[in-house]
C-alpha cells in the first residue's frame, strides 16, 4: 500500500521511494529512505495533507505526495 | 575570519545567532548572492564575524535557500562553520552535518536544545561523537545562552589552528563505499585544480549534481566512467543513486546515535505539543481558532495598540508641526516655503511615520507566531484550500494581512519559503480591500446605496477576492508554471517565543522599512505638495482648479469617459489617491468645496448610481498607494517588475470598471 492509504494511528515500514526530481530528493533528505519506520499521526482538518512521524520528529507532506512512497504496514501491536 | 552559521529550520539558528552577535547586525552583501544575510561581529571577539545563512536540510541546488547556502560556502569559503543541530532530533540534523564534513572547511558542531535533552532523561556522549564525527562537538542550549562562549572559543581555535574535519569514511565497505573511492580517484585533478574538495565533489557527481558536473568540466571520457561506476553501484545496491547516497548516509548516522546517543523517552515539550494539537490542528477546532487569532491579531493591530501609538505619534507630529508652523508665521517667511515645509515635509515625514505603529505591532504577533510553531501549523491546515490556487497554507498570513494594509502584508511574505511563493503572494495582495479604502466607500455607499451599504461593502471585498483567485490561476498557468517547492514540512513542537527575538525582529523591520520607504514615500509626497500649489508659470495657486495636480486631472479625465466618470475632478481625486488612499475623499471635498456632511449631495452631481459602482470597482482595484508600491520594489527588488504590477493593476481596473459599467447601461 502507499503511505497516503496508511491508516491514522498506524505504522508501516517504507519499501521504497518513487515520485521524481526535488520532491523525491526532499523525501530522501528528510529521512523516508527504504527501510524506515513511519507512524501516520492525523490527517489536516480538510483531509490533507497528513501528518506523520518519522525519525523522531513530525513531518507533513500532502497525499498526492504520499502516494509516491510504498509501505508495508506493520501488524497492529495493541 | 568569517564563520557561516547553518543548520536545519527550526533548530534554534537565529537564536543563536542573535546571542552570538546582539544587536550588532547588519545585512550582507555578497557578490552573485541575490537574497541577502545577515552578518554580526560575534560579541568580545575581535574580527571574527558570523554568516547566518537559510535553514535548510540538504546541499542540494534545488530551493533558493539550498543554493545560496551553497554557493556562500563554495564560492565565499568561509574560515569556518558552525553547524547548529537540534539535539532533540538529532538523526534528521546530523544529515546536513555530513555534508558539510565533506566540504573539508574547519567545523564546530553545537549541540543545541541540550537542555531539554537532558531534562527529559536523555545523554549524548559528546566526546565520543567528536572522535566519531571527526569535529569538535560543545552542547549549547542557545536561548539559555549556555555553552555559547566555548563554542565561539572552539570555534575560533579551529579556524586558527586549521583544524579541518577528518576525513571519514561514512560508507562502510560495499558498493556505495566502492563508487565514492572511485569517482573521487577519478575527479581528483579536476578538484584539485578548481580548490574544491574531491569526496565533496564526488558525491555531488554521484547524485547527478549538473552544475557541479559543469564546474569541474569533465571530459566526456571521465563522463562516461563516472557514469559507469554509478551504474553499477545502482545494481549492486539495488536502490538508485540518490536513495543510495541518502541511505549511506542514514545508515552512518543510525550508527553513530546508537552508540553515543541515549535517547530522550517523549519529552515534556513533545507531549504538550501533542496536546496543543489536539486542539490547534484538530478536525473540528482548529480552522474556527485560526480565524479567531487572525481577527484577533487584526483587531489589536488595527483597532488597539495600532491605534493607540498611531494617535500617540501623530499627537507628537501635530505638536511639532504646530510649533514650526508657529515660528514660520512669527518670522514672516514666504508662503511657498511655509507651505513645503509644513504641507510638503511635514505632511511627507508624517506619512511614512504613520506606517509604523502598524508594521510594529503586526511583526510582533508574526514573529510570536512563527517562534511558537503555529505558523508551521497555520499551513498545515490551510494547504488544501491553497494548493488550488498554486500556493501553499502559509501565504493566507500575508493576503489576511492585505484587508488591514498592504504594506506589512507585503513585508510579511519574508515568512514564506519560497521565492515562487513569496511573488505570486506579493502580486495578490493588492488585491485585498485595504482599510485605507473604507472611506472612499463609505461616502459613496452613503450618497448612492443608502439602504444596501453593508452588501455593497461586502460584494467590493469579494471582487476583490475572486480577483486574486483569477490572477492566481493565471499566474499558475503562465508566468509561476513549473513546479513549486515540494510541501514536505516539518511541525516543530510549540516552543516559547524568545523576547530577545522578538525585539530584534521588531527593531530589524522597523529600521528596514524607514530606511528603504523614507525617500519614495517622501518624494511622492513632495511631488504632489508640488504639484497642488503651483500652476503652469510656478505661480502659488489660490483656486485649487488651475494647479498644475488639476491640469493633471484634466489630461487624464477623457481616459476615464469609457468607464463613466469623465471628470477632471474625479481624476484628480485619483492621482492624490496614490499618496495614501483616504485623500481621495478629501480631494473630492476640497475640488468640490464641500465639507464631509454636504459631500454625497454633491456627489451626486457627478456620478449616477452605475458610474458610482464602476468608480468603487476602480478604486478597489487600481495601483497600490505609493507606501506599497515602495514596499513592492524592494521586495521585489526590480523597478521594471513594480512598475509593471502597478500598470498591471491600473489596466485591471478601468477594463473591470468598463465591462461592469458598459454592461450595466445595457441593461438599465
Amino acid at each position: 500500500m502507499t503511505l497516503s492509504q496508511l491508516p491514522v494511528g498506524q505504522s508501516g515500514i517504507i519499501r521504497a521511494v518513487n515520485g521524481q526530481g526535488a520532491l523525491r530528493l526532499r523525501f530522501l533528505d528528510m529521512g523516508l529512505i527504504p527501510k524506515t519506520k513511519v507512524t501516520v499521526q492525523k490527517k489536516a482538518p480538510l483531509g490533507d495533507p497528513m501528518e506523520i512521524q518519522v525519525r523522531g520528529y513530525q513531518l507533513t507532506l500532502r497525499l498526492s505526495d504520499a502516494d509516491h512512497i510504498s509501505v508495508e504496514q506493520e501488524a497492529a501491536s495493541q | 575570519m568569517i564563520l557561516a552559521l547553518i543548520g536545519n529550520q527550526n533548530c534554534g539558528k537565529t537564536t543563536l545567532f542573535n546571542s552570538l552577535t546582539g544587536a550588532n547586525q547588519h545585512v550582507g552583501n555578497f557578490p552573485g548572492v541575490t537574497v541577502e544575510q545577515k552578518i554580526g561581529e560575534i560579541r568580545g571577539v575581535k574580527n571574527c564575524s558570523v554568516a547566518d545563512l537559510p535553514g535548510i536540510y540538504s546541499l542540494r541546488p534545488y530551493t533558493g535557500e539550498e543554493i545560496v547556502t551553497r554557493d556562500f560556502l563554495l564560492d565565499q569559503k568561509p574560515d569556518g562553520i558552525i553547524n547548529i543541530v537540534d539535539a532533540t532530533n538529532i538523526e534528521r540534523n546530523l544529515y546536513l552535518t555530513l555534508q558539510l564534513l565533506e566540504l573539508r572547511i574547519p567545523t564546530v558542531l553545537a549541540l543545541n536544545m541540550m537542555d531539554e535533552v537532558r531534562a527529559n532523561g536523555g545523554t549524548i556522549d559528546v566526546q565520543a561523537m567528536s572522535e566519531k564525527l571527526g569535529v569538535p562537538v560543545v552542547p549549547i542550549s542557545a536561548v539559555k545562552n549556555e555553552g555559547v562562549s566555548e563554542l565561539v572559543q572552539k570555534a575560533v581555535a579551529a579556524v586558527k589552528e586549521n583544524i579541518r574535519p577528518a576525513v571519514l569514511d561514512f560508507c562502510t565497505d560495499g558498493p556505495v563505499h566502492r563508487c565514492i573511492h572511485a569517482v573521487s580517484h577519478l575527479i581528483e585533478d579536476h578538484a584539485h585544480a578548481l580548490n574544491a574538495p574531491p569526496r565533496f565533489c564526488a558525491t555531488k557527481l554521484i547524485e547527478g549534481d549538473q552544475p557541479m558536473t559543469e564546474k569541474l568540466g569533465l571530459s566526456q571520457n571521465e563522463k562516461e566512467l563516472l557514469e559507469h561506476s554509478v551504474l553499477e553501484m545502482e545494481k549492486d545496491a539495488g536502490l538508485d543513486r540518490n536513495a543510495a547516497l541518502a541511505d549511506m548516509r542514514y545508515s552512518f548516522i543510525e550508527k553513530i546515535v546508537a552508540q553515543t546517543v541515549i535517547k530522550c523517552h517523549e519529552s515534556k515539550e513533545r507531549r504538550r505539543s501533542v496536546n496543543l494539537d489536539r486542539i490547534l490542528t484538530g478536525k473540528y477546532t482548529a480552522i474556527p481558532i485560526f480565524f479567531a487569532a487572525m481577527l484577533l491579531i487584526f483587531w489589536l493591530t488595527f483597532n488597539v495598540i495600532g491605534n493607540a501609538l498611531s494617535s500617540l505619534l501623530s499627537l507628537g507630529i501635530d505638536a511639532l508641526t504646530g510649533l514650526v508652523d508657529q515660528a514660520l508665521t512669527a518670522y514672516g517667511i514666504n508662503p511657498v516655503i511655509h507651505s513645503l515645509v509644513i504641507d510638503g515635509i511635514f505632511a511627507g515625514v508624517g506619512s511614512v511615520l504613520s506606517f509604523l505603529p502598524i508594521i510594529v505591532t503586526l511583526f510582533f504577533f508574526l514573529s510570536i507566531l512563527e517562534d511558537t510553531g503555529y505558523m508551521a501549523r497555520i499551513a498545515f491546515i490551510m494547504d488544501k484550500l491553497l494548493r488550488h490556487i498554486g500556493l501553499s497554507g502559509r501565504s493566507i498570513v500575508p493576503m489576511l494581512i492585505g484587508f488591514g494594509c498592504s504594506v506589512p502584508a507585503i513585508l510579511a511574505t519574508r515568512t514564506l519559503a519560497s521565492d515562487r511563493d513569496r511573488k505570486m503572494t506579493i502580486l495578490l495582495t493588492p488585491f485585498m480591500s485595504c482599510s485605507a479604502k473604507i472611506p472612499i466607500y463609505a461616502v459613496f455607499c452613503a450618497a448612492f446605496f443608502p439602504k444596501y451599504q453593508a452588501l455593497v461593502m461586502i460584494s467590493l471585498y469579494i471582487a476583490g477576492i475572486l480577483l486574486a483567485i483569477l490572477i492566481a490561476l493565471l499566474l499558475k498557468n503562465t508566468a509561476f508554471r513549473g513546479s513549486p517547492i515540494p510541501f514536505v514540512m516539518e511541525l516543530p513542537n510549540y516552543r516559547m517565543p524568545s523576547p530577545r527575538n522578538v525585539l530584534l525582529l521588531l527593531w530589524d523591520k522597523a529600521r528596514d522599512f524607514l530606511r528603504r520607504a523614507f525617500t519614495v514615500i517622501f518624494v511622492a509626497t513632495i511631488i504632489i505638495w508640488f504639484l497642488q500649489t503651483f500652476d503652469i508659470r510656478f505661480n502659488p495657486v489660490t483656486d485649487n482648479s488651475r494647479s498644475l495636480l488639476a491640469l493633471l486631472g484634466q489630461g487624464l479625465a477623457p481616459l476615464f469617459r469609457p468607464v463613466g466618470f469623465n471628470d477632471w475632478r474625479v481624476a484628480t481625486a485619483l492621482v492624490s489617491g496614490f499618496t495614501a488612499k483616504e485623500a481621495v475623499v478629501s480631494t473630492l471635498g476640497v475640488l468640490l468645496n464641500t465639507n464631509t456632511a454636504s459631500l454625497a449631495t454633491a456627489l451626486s452631481g457627478l456620478f449616477t448610481p452605475l458610474s458610482a459602482v464602476s468608480f468603487l470597482l476602480f478604486t478597489l482595484l487600481y495601483t497600490p498607494c505609493v507606501a506599497a508600491v515602495a514596499t513592492i520594489k524592494n521586495e521585489l527588488k526590480s523597478a521594471g517588475g513594480t512598475f509593471g504590477l502597478v500598470l498591471m493593476q491600473c489596466a485591471i481596473a478601468w477594463i473591470i470598471a468598463f465591462l461592469v459599467y458598459r454592461v450595466g447601461l445595457m441593461l438599465i
